[in-house]
């Protein structure tokens, strides 16, 4: 059987609080990531990716005590990424309890860092996430938060990727991020034919039917989003529900 | 009851250390004999490749003992591929407990992408259950097989012989299924 399409909550994380604004009453204390990740894994979440988006060192160091608790009171698999530019700094998050490194702006300026992961971790524990921008000849990867045009092809990046070892690649339309216009189908139908690693689909998503469509449309196993969650327009166990009757989704 | 998790510099000890906190038990981590052979209940966890945690497991030692252990031994994940004969990711022999050979899962993308990543169903024990898989490689089908998955061909996602098991699968990241397979094995 093909395994269930995951669905996948992400907290961006700053100076130890979540950010992106939250918005649920059923969580006192709504800012606290470690609350939230609870939360969304017992509303039937598949996976969580936790972004580290500090600024600062002093903001960065919140971060280890956070992925730490997260490891102590969830029971599903999450990834955390950010600023991870090296072994040393993704053994300690995993010795943290992480289950998965996400690297992104550091691999585009220094590829080795992937198959260095892959080779002391395996490549089962690094996803490499790609941020995308359509362009004339098709899409260009951007780095520091979408920000930066590298001009560098995406389709051939995330190939390169594959090649030094990402086991998963986690790809962030910033076109759709935060647009709620629906997954960059286009580009998730192109890049399933070039790489065998599962892939996590991100930015657009805004109702029940986008995920519908990426799962269906796409052999995508993962779709992610954030503010639709944190917001409440969606909640897990609805998306699943809804999803449910066309999509292998777990209950 | 004491479990002890066999720490031999693979993988997601933390991991699985945190799932037994989660059940209200203290695990030890330890890759000593004398320290191991105490345990009511011992855990041999693993991800990474199937070489280097191989060179380590001989290095210690560990290779030769644990074949030999009395008390309910749960291997997971690369744990459990260890446990079994040849494995292909390395060419070399595992422990020979359980007699299944570990082959590279055959490619066909997109349906099937590798590494098997995310949820999955497992016919365990008469019923159906899921929990969640990373890998990519499967053990055969075999005599000690106990859990069948198909990825997109039937391998043996359980194996049970005598006081071994073996999950390929991760109890310690699969949710409640996960946590009542945990509390199962420490009724054994």
């Amino acid at each position: 059987m093909q395994v269930y399409k995951r669905i996948i909550p992400c907290l961006d994380v700053q100076n130890g609080r979540t950010v992106k604004g939250i918005q649920f009453e059923s969580i006192r204390d709504a800012g606290d990531p470690v609350q939230l990740a609870k939360f969304y894994a017992e509303q039937g979440a598949d996976e969580l990716v936790l972004l580290d988006i500090s600024a600062t060192n002093e903001e960065r160091a919140t971060f280890i005590p956070i992925v730490e608790a997260v490891a102590a009171q969830v029971n599903i698999p999450f990834t955390v990424g950010g600023g991870i530019s090296s072994v040393e700094a993704a053994r300690n998050l995993l010795r943290s309890g992480a289950d998965k490194i996400s690297v992104n702006s550091s691999a585009v300026k220094r590829p080795e860092l992937i198959s260095e992961l892959a080779e002391a971790f395996g490549n089962q524990c690094v996803v490499v996430a790609i941020d995308i921008r359509k362009v004339e000849s098709g899409w260009t990867v951007h780095t520091h938060g979408g920000k930066q045009d590298t001009g560098i092809d995406a389709l051939k990046w995330a190939e390169d990727a594959v090649l030094r070892g990402a086991g998963e690649l986690l790809i962030t339309s910033m076109d759709g991020d935060g647009t709620k216009k629906g997954f960059a189908l286009d580009f998730y139908q192109e890049i399933e034919q070039l790489v065998s690693v599962p892939i996590i689909a991100s930015g657009g998503a805004g109702t029940i039917e986008h995920f519908e469509e990426l799962f269906s449309k796409t052999g995508i196993t993962g779709g992610l989003a954030a503010s639709i969650f944190h917001f409440s327009e969606i909640s897990i166990p609805e998306l699943k529900k809804g999803l449910s009757k066309k999509v292998r989704i777990r209950n | 009851m004491k479990v002890v998790i066999i720490d031999y510099g693979a993988g997601n000890i933390f991991s699985v250390q945190q799932a037994f906190k989660r059940l209200g038990i203290e695990a030890t981590l330890s890759n000593e004999e004398a320290e191991i052979r105490t345990a009511t209940h011992v855990i041999f966890p693993g991800v990474g490749h199937a070489k280097s945690a191989m060179e380590q497991l001989k290095s210690t030692g560990l290779d030769k003992m644990i074949p030999t252990l009395k008390q309910p031994v749960l291997g997971i994940c690369l744990g459990m591929q260890l446990m079994c004969g040849w494995n292909e990711e390395g060419n070399l022999d595992g422990l020979g407990i359980f007699q299944a050979r570990i082959q590279l899962i055959k490619s066909q993308f997109p349906d099937y992408p590798i590494p098997h990543m995310g949820w999955n169903d497992v016919q365990l024990n008469g019923k159906s259950e899921t929990f969640y898989f990373v890998h990519s490689y499967v053990a055969e089908i075999c005599e000690e097989t106990s859990g069948i998955t198909s990825y997109p061909t039937p391998f043996s996602a359980a194996l049970k012989k005598d006081n071994f098991y073996g999950v390929q699968f991760h109890p310690e990241k699969s949710g409640v299924a996960g946590e009542n397979l945990l509390n199962q094995f420490l009724a054994e």
